[in-house]
């Protein structure tokens, strides 16, 4: 969290000083004090900073938000595969919350949640606690490694790494394709769908491909699929890795991996042993554990219903869910994380001037896969409200490109930069 | 004495009521704000397009309008923008149109 002066001066003013001092704190004091009509906001990856920063805007500053983050920096995911083969460096993909707070008024609090009370209204960290009107949360996805024997969040962070969140992993993954010997295998496994973005597994495959061609000829990249066929862009991966990177990619269907074993570097699945030199599982997913604290997640214990006009949750009052913890009919990709951010900040403010929201919401989904160091593809889709089945439903005419280009490898580029930009300036 | 408050409150909501009119038709309306807001991931905040994509802030109604039904008949090629134009209707374009041509460049 961070206090200029003047914050200091009317918390002093106000007789709650001691709470501001790290150290001194209890959760019993407010860490931002609440002056008028307040949004909290957990998670600022592109739900959540979007929403942040579109409530404000769209409020003309009128409603309060406190955005509250773990993390110092914004690490992108959308093309953070590219950085396995050196086409980028995680610093490309990084963001800093400065302009939120700066352009926007936006309070920013740096802590992990500990506690939601949906009937107080009131979110609880280490340091104290946070009140709140509306609460949006934004909390991404958790990794279930309790699915796969032998796999933890320790092991994933020394050695079979998931890098299905931009960052340390990521690094540790790319060290580890660097080390790995010409002839190796780089075996990728992935989780039965619904996961965070379906079609960036085989973007992996594409990019660990593009290095070892160039570097490490004689190696395989092996694809451990528990889905029954490619989830995303099948016939433009399946091109890619005949024309581009021919008899380098093997793909097997059906493979769930139930078992690793660290020290053998084995994956075990229903049919086979698998040896492989670089190991990298992406486990189950669901959504982040602020939404169980929330007591939100009420979808095969794992994703959270929400009301599409608002994404106001089926079972809490004032507790709105966007992004990869909604459960919904949509890919789990930054963009729709966007895209819900801005209906649900347009129904929360109107909600808390005493409007209806927007009873009809169109929002729009474009997912670049990059196939090599300069060429993509593209899936977009449009998705408007279907107020009888109470969803969102893909519009007619949306889908892929026709085939794989530069130019769309350049609109990719273009893509990050917008919308890291709308997100975060 | 109660009947002239009452009068008295009637009048001020009935002024409340016209102020707020007033200011909803100054502004786009929310629908078409909203609608807009699907591009802008891409076109940049208010179509203010930091790069790459054309910026839509500005813009003449007539060529967007023209622009996005061309899109979706394939009268103009494109990549992505066929996926996205066919999801719209005319109605849209013209609501995208009115917000996006209200914004400073």
């Amino acid at each position: 969290m961070s206090f200029d002066r003047r914050d200091f001066l009317k918390l002093s003013a106000a007789g709650i000083v001691v709470g501001v001092f790290p150290g001194c704190a209890t959760s019993s004091s407010e860490i931002v004090k609440k002056k008028g009509q307040r949004v909290v906001i957990v998670g600022g990856g592109f739900g959540g900073a979007t929403a942040a920063k579109y409530i404000r805007m769209w409020s003309e500053n009128k409603i309060e938000v406190v955005l509250i983050e773990r993390n110092p920096t914004f690490i992108s995911c959308p093309m953070s595969n590219t950085v396995l083969n050196g086409s980028r460096t995680l610093s490309d993909l990084t963001q800093d919350y400065n302009t939120l707070k700066s352009k926007y008024g936006i309070e920013l609090v740096r802590g992990e949640v500990k506690a939601v009370d949906p009937q107080k209204q009131t979110v609880t960290l280490a340091d104290g606690y946070l009140s709140y009107d509306r609460l949006i949360i934004a909390p991404g996805v958790d990794f279930m490694f309790d699915q796969i024997v032998g796999l933890s969040s320790e092991v994933a962070a020394e050695s079979i790494p998931h890098a299905w969140k931009a960052g340390a992993q990521t690094t540790l993954l790319k060290k580890q394709l660097e080390s790995m010997a010409d002839g190796g295998v780089f075996a990728i496994s992935i989780p039965k769908a619904p996961y965070r973005c379906p079609p960036g597994p085989y973007e992996r495959a594409c990019q660990v491909a593009f290095y070892l061609k160039n570097n490490k000829p004689k190696s395989k990249v092996l694809i451990l699929d528990a889905n029954p066929d490619i989830v995303s862009k099948k016939g433009h991966f399946m091109a890619a890795w005949n024309e581009l990177y021919p008899g380098m990619v093997e793909y097997r269907p059906n493979a769930e991996v139930k078992r690793v074993n660290v020290a053998g570097k084995t994956l075990t699945t229903e049919f086979e042993d698998v040896k492989a030199d670089v190991l990298n599982v992406i486990p189950p997913m669901k959504a982040g554990a602020v939404a169980g604290m929330a007591g939100v997640i009420t979808v095969d214990s794992r994703w959270c219903a929400v009301d599409f006009l608002s994404y106001e949750s089926k079972v809490q009052k004032n507790v709105h869910i966007i992004g990869d913890a909604v459960s919904a009919a949509l890919p789990k990709s930054g963009h729709l994380a966007s895209s819900q951010a801005k209906v649900c900040a347009a129904a929360v403010i109107e909600l808390m001037q005493g409007r209806q929201p927007d009873p009809n919401p169109v929002i729009a989904n474009t997912c670049y896969s990059i196939m090599s160091n300069t060429e993509a593809v593209h899936v977009a889709h449009v998705y408007r409200y279907n107020a009888e089945k109470q969803a969102m439903i893909a519009a007619e005419g949306g889908g892929v490109s026709a085939k794989r280009s530069e130019i769309e490898g350049t609109f990719a580029n273009y893509w990050l930069k917008n919308i890291l930009s709308d997100t975060f300036l | 004495m109660k009947m002239i408050q009452h009068q008295t409150l009637t009048i001020s909501c009935a002024i409340g009521l016209l102020l707020i009119a007033a200011t909803s038709h100054a502004e786009v309306d929310a629908h078409s704000r909203n609608l807009a807001a699907s591009c802008t991931s891409c076109h940049g905040t208010n179509g203010q397009s930091v790069g790459g994509m054309p910026v839509l802030a500005g813009m003449d109604k007539a060529l967007f309008v023209t622009s996005m039904k061309d899109f979706k008949s394939g009268a103009r090629p494109s990549t992505v923008m066929q996926n996205h134009a066919k999801g719209y209707t005319d109605e849209d374009f013209e609501k995208m149109a009115e917000f996006f041509a209200a914004q400073k460049r």
